[in-house]
């Protein structure tokens, strides 16, 4: 990526809270990120650290009530989509941004095939005729390594493995060339052949297309192979951003570091039992007033417990929202990161 | 967990397992032809064991392992639990025997039903096969919880009001209610985190110690397979290419589909990311519907001999307790 493009997205300063019966979910707490074009961005974190919950936010998809999503603004395309009607929102989502849903299954219509699904948005938004689309979309299934394409259009998504079903998901997201594609963890049900497969698929995407991705993942494998940045989320933060070999080579977040950790691997000694990071997650009642992290950290002193820590720059790009400094060995010194700064994109440097 | 000398008990038997699904076209939805899901898959699993079961997407796992606790009527073959032949028992005489098999499902959203609280959904089987209070239904409900790493404060929560990686755990928790004595594990960490799936495997691991539970582990991920099977069946396009104890399989593999399988795993640090040498695949995938003749990896074998195209080769024990169903081992 050229250092110093435009941004296609930018997020900045956006919080999702959901009422529910037993009370409110903080479950997205001032996330503020950029994407530039033909980038790819992973998105790691804990299970219910809110990933997905902020780029459903960020489209609209989460309905309101019984959320509120807020925020300073999330620019695409010289709009603010926070600001932006339904029916704009609907014309972008499927057509300039793509989106593959973690739960195939959910976003799948059990009632229609799934070539009429894939042939839908192109009718639609790239007004495209009937043999136009069915061409597309048997092109798009074969993109996404689906045998016998052709005959699989009438079929309907039971009748797909669960790895099927995600590209079936990834075919329908990448129908429209999107200049963005938000992909929540796309490849959970993929073999590692196939995976790879996809994954030289965007790589592709994005150097023909200037397609931006957005990749969620708890795939610590893929992220070191695929991603230009990464964002670790906790606690429905962002704790830790940084360029991928950076991030690996030198993770400067508790959560972080403890997550490197607990990766097992095919290669090398087999650990009799596997690395686990002890305790809960947070609750998200509220708002957070201290580091959400420090319940299960063990660098936690005493400011943590008193004080949300901002995000700091830490130089190559790298910003952490950790009060401990893992250079000095003891408490930072150090100004916050301005937040306009943040939301600018620390992007490619180092 | 076992050693690799298989002296156990064979809990479960498969021989010659078939599940096709059948094709209809045109007005009259006319059986045009069949998808060969599963195409004929034998093995055992031994009491306390844990078989890992892996193969590319589509190749007939979630098929097989459905099959196997018979939540499909079969095509063909057979299937002994604990020494009882249940391939051909209809279904309604198989619901005594459910408490005992139970399944954790890839698609956690498909299982939960979204009216039902979170304490309801994992204490609906003890409603139904146990006589517990109230108050002991509560307490082993919140003891699942704990287990599976869910926090005791959603017991009263909706699905919806979880991520995808808490939903699984529902399942899991459910499927672990009545103490079962075997579980087929279907991809059930694809969704989660890795802190979470440690959590979860080495739950299923202690589980497994504490009650001698049987384990069928399907799963893509590799590494985590490497963990936690005792022995590994690796499946393409509905059949067993090889099985092998865990330490042979991910030492010297042998199919070369097995061998690409294992060179393909990401590796997660970037520095060495460059230095793994791959294998990479050619070719299309066939269609269960229509494979090929001779082999079904002959398309995409890297060291595809003439013979491949024409005879289908079965699979042959190597060394003790290693199968093969490859021509590049005929002698052996
Ligand atoms: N509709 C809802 N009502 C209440 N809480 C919700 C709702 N949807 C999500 N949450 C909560 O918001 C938090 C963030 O959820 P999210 O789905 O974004 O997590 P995630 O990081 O994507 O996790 P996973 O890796 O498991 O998919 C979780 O604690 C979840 O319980
Ligand atoms: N109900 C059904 N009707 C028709 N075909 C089916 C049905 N269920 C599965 N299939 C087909 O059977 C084959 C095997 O599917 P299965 O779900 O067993 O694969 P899998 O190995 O579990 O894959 P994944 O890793 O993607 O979950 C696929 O080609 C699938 O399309
Ligand atoms: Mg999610
Ligand atoms: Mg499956």
């Amino acid at each position: 990526m050229a250092d110093g493009a435009e941004p296609v997205l930018n997020v900045r300063d956006l919080n999702t809270v959901f009422k529910t019966r037993s009370g409110s979910v903080h479950a997205v707490n001032s996330v503020s990120f950029s994407l530039k074009p033909g980038e790819l961005l992973g998105v790691v974190g804990e299970s219910g650290s809110g990933k997905s919950v902020t780029m459903m936010s960020l489209i609209g998809l989460i309905p309101s009530p019984p959320a509120q999503v807020s925020g300073t603004g999330v620019e695409f395309g010289g709009m603010d989509l926070l600001k932006a009607s339904d029916d704009e929102l609907r014309r972008i989502r499927g057509a300039r941004i793509g989106f593959v849903f973690q739960d195939p299954m959910t976003s799948l219509n059990p009632v229609f095939t799934v070539g009429y699904q894939i042939m839908e948005p192109l009718r639609k938004h790239m007004k495209m005729n009937k043999a136009d689309a069915r061409r597309r979309a048997v092109e798009l299934l074969e993109l996404v390594g689906i045998p016998d394409a052709e005959r699989r259009l009438k079929d309907f998504p039971h009748q797909f493995s669960g790895g099927m079903r995600q590209r079936v998901m990834i075919a329908i997201a990448l129908a429209c060339d999107p200049e963005v594609l938000i992909a929540d963890e796309p490849t959970t049900a993929l073999d590692v052949t196939i995976q790879a497969q996809i994954l030289e698929l965007m790589h592709e995407l994005r150097a023909k297309l200037g397609m931006a991705v957005i990749w969620i993942t708890h795939d610590l494998g893929v992220i070191a192979g695929i991603a230009d940045r990464v964002l670790v989320m906790y606690g429905g933060q962002i704790v830790e951003h940084a360029p991928v070999k950076e991030l690996f080579q030198h993770p400067k977040h508790p959560y972080t570091r403890a997550l490197l950790k607990t990766i097992p691997s095919v290669r090398g000694e087999r650990a009799d039992r596997l690395e686990v990071i002890e305790g809960q997650p947070p609750i998200l009642r509220a708002a957070p007033t201290s580091c959400s992290f420090s319940a299960r950290c063990e660098f936690c002193f005493e400011r943590c417990l008193n004080e949300n820590p901002p995000r700091f720059d830490v130089g190559h790009g790298h910003d952490t929202a950790c009060f401990y400094d893992f250079d000095a060995n003891g408490p930072r010194h150090q100004p916050n990161m301005a937040m306009t700064q943040l939301a600018g994109g620390v992007g490619d440097a180092g | 967990m076992l050693d690799e000398t298989n002296s156990g008990n064979v809990l479960v038997e498969v021989r010659d397992l078939k599940m096709h699904f059948p094709i209809h076209a045109g007005v009259f939805k006319k059986r045009v032809g069949e998808v060969k899901a599963v195409d004929g898959i034998s093995f055992d699993i031994f009491e306390g064991e844990t078989l890992g079961l892996v193969g590319e997407s589509g190749c007939g796992k979630s098929t097989a392992g459905r099959a196997i606790l018979r939540l499909y009527d079969i095509t063909e073959g057979s299937i002994k639990i604990d020494g009882v032949e249940i391939g051909p028992t209809p279904q309604p005489k198989l619901r005594e025997m459910r408490p005992t098999m139970q399944m954790v499902f890839q698609d956690p959203q498909a299982s939960l039903n979204p009216r039902m609280s979170v304490a309801a959904i994992i204490g609906e089987p003890l409603d139904e096969h146990t006589d517990f209070s109230k108050k002991e239904k509560r307490e082993k409900v919140l003891g699942l919880m704990d287990a599976v790493g869910l926090n005791r404060d959603f017991a009263n929560r909706y699905p919806h009001e979880f991520s995808g990686g808490q939903r699984q755990r529902i399942g899991i928790a459910r499927a672990l209610a009545l103490n079962p004595k075997f579980i087929v594990c279907d991809e059930p960490i694809a969704a989660l985190d890795v802190s979470i799936q440690a959590q979860v495997v080495n739950l299923l691991e202690d589980l497994q110690e504490e009650f001698g539970l049987t384990y069928l582990f399907i799963s893509h991920d590799l590494s985590m397979v490497r963990h936690i099977a005792d022995r590994v069946a690796v499946m393409y396009l509905g059949r067993v290419v090889e099985l092998a104890t865990r330490e042979e399989l991910f030492r010297a593999p042998k199919h070369p589909y097995t061998q690409a399988l294992l060179s393909a795993v990401p590796e997660p640090d970037p520095s060495l990311e460059e230095k793994v040498e791959r294998i990479l695949l050619e070719g299309d995938v066939p269609s269960p519907s229509k494979p090929p003749k001779g082999c079904n990896f002959c398309t995409r074998c890297p060291q595809v001999m003439d013979i491949c195209k024409e005879i289908d080769p079965t699979g042959k024990e190597i060394a003790a307790g290693h199968q093969v169903a490859c021509h590049l081992y005929a002698d052996t």
